[in-house]
């Protein structure tokens, strides 16, 4: 007998004896917690995300190729991982090297990028989480996670839900997807939390849109 | 259908002693219990906010507990769906019905690679199996990569905590054992390294990325298996769990058979209560999930390992089978007043603490020493029941454990009805139940019996003779009253018009 078979027959021999209706789990929990307006969503997602230590930063569509270029500038990388599909004019003033995500390049080579611009599929505004899903403002699972340093642009409102179980009815489980609540952090060392372990240890978040004037948010910047 | 033990879990030694003989010695380390002390108590306030922060945590608790019923009563019908959507996402599943299997299984998948290393990603399945050391046996080197097991790897040590295995030790003993060991395994400790969480930290990603950048084979758990998907879920908060499961070429997860949950849906509600009781966050730093393999992202041979090991005789039992609903948080075990004073090692597992007290007993049957006395590492206070996000009553549970060591009866030991003997050392309580239960039934000599103790009550000792001794001990016994109270009942007509 394969243990396939075993253990199959184990499980049903276990349940031989149980009456359960097949009946659909109740589902008494909430779909979002709170009520609030479009715009207080995007503000409570920005002091979630900042609360997790992730640098906030929202700007116009205009203004987002001059942020980009200045964040990468400040931090004094000299190569930025590129996903293929982001789009080119988001980089235009950005003057470090471009290192377009490719099938090819090895875990050594992107160890000397400093960098990473992706976009993401859906921020969470509750848990201050941003998600990816390998689409092509996005690239490969590695770009995001080598690099020390990671900006990730999200479209307000529109990529923006409140809660996680509208973010899960976006999604598609077909894809990777890597969820991110602020820097790489442990708390391993006496249960207090510590930023900063292998993934990107700076996490910054540029929400490009709406009509709020180009205004840095103060929170986590410091 | 083997009809023998054979195959059995490996663990525990058997030579580890009872709970009490090795609690008695952790709770005499004052470093032990401070370290404790101090990691339990600012967990605890922290979890309390963070579930605060929802409103609806009830309704979530409930929903998750019944999802896991739910999934467990249906479990061979969402285990063959699972299969079906991995294998179809590009996977390959293995069925292991022991420790000895699925160690058999990874071993033989990591030579066919021709590597002799692997990264792991902390995992409670692996660790239960002994992996590590089966792949040692093997010439196989495993690097843990999580930092706490980094921490128990270096210092030859056993983790003895689920979710911090590394709980026991403070930060200069970290520096210490980093100073020490890491050289001896790869890159050193930096020079002039100091107890800052922070440097300790930078310490380990420096440690491990070397090991990250060249892994060709990771090992994994999985928090989920979703079955309608063939999804795997791991939560973890370093990057290390993102550096194995996306940079080596080939993946192998150990997950037990309990993880499934049916629906892609049904994640919501688990994402929302683990982190939140686990390390008190409204999220964790980074949650992956794959389907299979994916075309030029990330591991492109991916083998599944679907873990029983205990867990379907755990499934048999109708009291018992609610312990395969946790999902590992560790909420229990910060919470416990047993575990805060005796520590993680004391329970002989790597499942320690109140939900370790019964699964280890469940999964490894009660025929040892540690797991026919780790039904009574507690004192049912229920504060662990209180915690839990999927309401296990693990006290319900101790009690049942409690009465099979007592008093033997059925149980399924790897697949097979066996009939327990009465645990030895019990005589005493045993024959107290049995004088108990001949007494209630007998009132007129529960009458005699009472008004004798009411009537001779100035003569009663203040501690018991012979072997209630050490009970009494560390206990007070109960003052019998001057007057029974069905006597007083009686004569009073149940203290009608306030007669005393």
């Amino acid at each position: 007998m394969s243990s396939r078979e075993r253990i199959l027959g184990r499980v049903r021999r276990a349940l031989a004896e149980v009456r359960d209706e097949d009946a659909p789990v109740e589902r008494g929990y909430l779909r979002e917690h709170g009520a609030r307006s479009v715009a207080e969503t995007v503000d409570l997602l920005a002091e979630n995300l900042a609360d997790y230590r992730a640098v906030v930063h929202r700007c116009t569509a205009d203004e987002l190729a001059a942020t980009l270029g200045r964040l990468v500038g400040e931090r004094g990388s000299t190569a930025v991982a590129v996903p293929t599909g982001l789009p080119p004019e988001w980089l235009t003033a950005t003057g470090a090297e471009q290192v377009a995500d490719s099938a090819e390049s090895t875990p050594y080579e992107l160890d000397r990028v400093g960098s990473v611009v992706t976009g993401c599929a859906v921020a969470i505004a509750e848990t201050g989480t941003i998600v990816l899903d390998g689409g092509p403002d996005q690239g490969r699972r590695r770009i995001t996670l080598i690099p020390d340093h990671h900006i990730c642009v999200v479209r307000v409102p529109e990529q923006v839900v409140s809660s996680v179980p509208q973010a899960l009815e976006r999604l598609d489980p077909a894809r990777p997807l890597t969820w991110i609540s602020g820097p790489s952090a442990t708390s391993d060392i006496e249960l207090d939390r510590v930023e900063g372990v292998h993934g990107p240890r700076t996490l910054e978040v540029v929400l490009v849109g709406g009509d709020r004037p180009s205004a840095e948010l103060n929170t986590g910047d410091s | 259908m083997s009809g023998t033990f054979v195959g059995m879990p490996v663990f525990p030694p058997p030579t580890h002693p009872a709970f009490p003989k090795a609690a008695h010695e952790a709770v005499n380390n004052p470093t032990l219990r401070g370290n404790l002390r101090h990691a339990t108590h600012t967990i605890r306030a922290k979890r309390a906010k963070a579930v605060a922060e929802v409103s609806d945590w009830a309704a979530l608790r409930e929903a998750g507990k019944r999802i896991k019923d739910h999934t467990l009563l249906h479990l061979d019908r969402y285990l063959v769906q699972l299969e079906e959507a991995v294998t179809a996402a590009g996977g390959t599943v293995h069925w292991a019905a022991d420790a000895d299997e699925a160690n058999r299984i990874v071993a033989g998948l990591v030579k066919e690679t021709g590597e002799s290393e692997v990264v792991k990603v902390k995992s409670m399945a692996t660790q239960e199996i002994g992996l590590n050391e089966a792949l040692e046996a093997e010439g196989i080197r495993a690097y843990e990569t999580d930092l706490a097991e980094l921490i128990v790897q270096l210092g030859h040590d056993r983790p003895s905590h689920i979710l911090v295995p590394a709980i026991h030790r403070n930060r200069g003993e970290i520096r210490d054992i980093f100073r020490k060991e890491m050289g001896e395994w790869g890159r050193p400790a930096p020079e002039g390294l100091t107890d800052t969480p922070a440097e300790l930290a930078e310490a380990a990603r420096l440690h491990l990325r070397e090991k990250f950048l060249r892994a060709k084979v990771g090992i994994s758990g999985a928090n989920f298996m979703v079955a309608e998907t063939g999804t795997l879920v791991v939560v973890e908060s370093e990057g290390n769990g993102r550096m194995c499961l996306t940079l080596p070429e080939t993946l192998i997860s150990v997950v037990g058979i309990e993880k499934i949950v049916p629906t892609w849906q049904d994640l919501e509600v688990f994402l929302q209560t683990l982190p939140r009781s686990s390390t008190a966050e409204r999220m964790n730093p980074y949650t992956s999930t794959w389907t299979g393999t994916t075309d030029g992202d990330g591991p492109q041979t991916f083998h599944l390992v679907l873990l029983d090991n205990g867990r379907s005789d755990t499934l048999a039992d109708e009291v018992g089978r609610q312990a395969l609903r946790c999902i590992r948080c560790s909420a229990c075990l910060n919470v416990c007043p047993v575990y805060e004073r005796a520590g993680g090692h004391a329970y002989g597992s790597v499942y320690p603490g109140p939900i370790g007290a019964i699964l280890s007993p469940q999964l490894r049957g009660t025929a040892s020493e540690i797991d026919a006395s780790l039904p009574y590492a507690s004192s049912l206070c229920g504060a662990c029941y209180e915690v839990c996000p999927v309401a296990i009553d693990i006290p319900e549970v101790l009690v049942h454990l409690r009465e099979r060591v007592v008093e033997g009866g059925e149980a399924v030991r790897g697949g097979n009805k066996v009939l327990l003997k009465p645990a030895k050392g019990h005589a005493a309580e045993r024959a107290a139940m049995r004088a108990a239960r001949w007494a209630f039934s007998h009132p007129a000599a529960l009458r005699t019996g009472q008004r004798l103790a009411s009537r001779s009550r100035r003569l009663h000792p203040r501690t018991l003779p012979g072997p209630g001794r050490a009970w009494s001990g560390t206990r007070d016994l109960p003052v019998v009253p001057a007057e029974p109270f069905r006597d007083w009942w009686q004569r009073t007509g149940g203290g009608k018009d306030g007669a005393k």
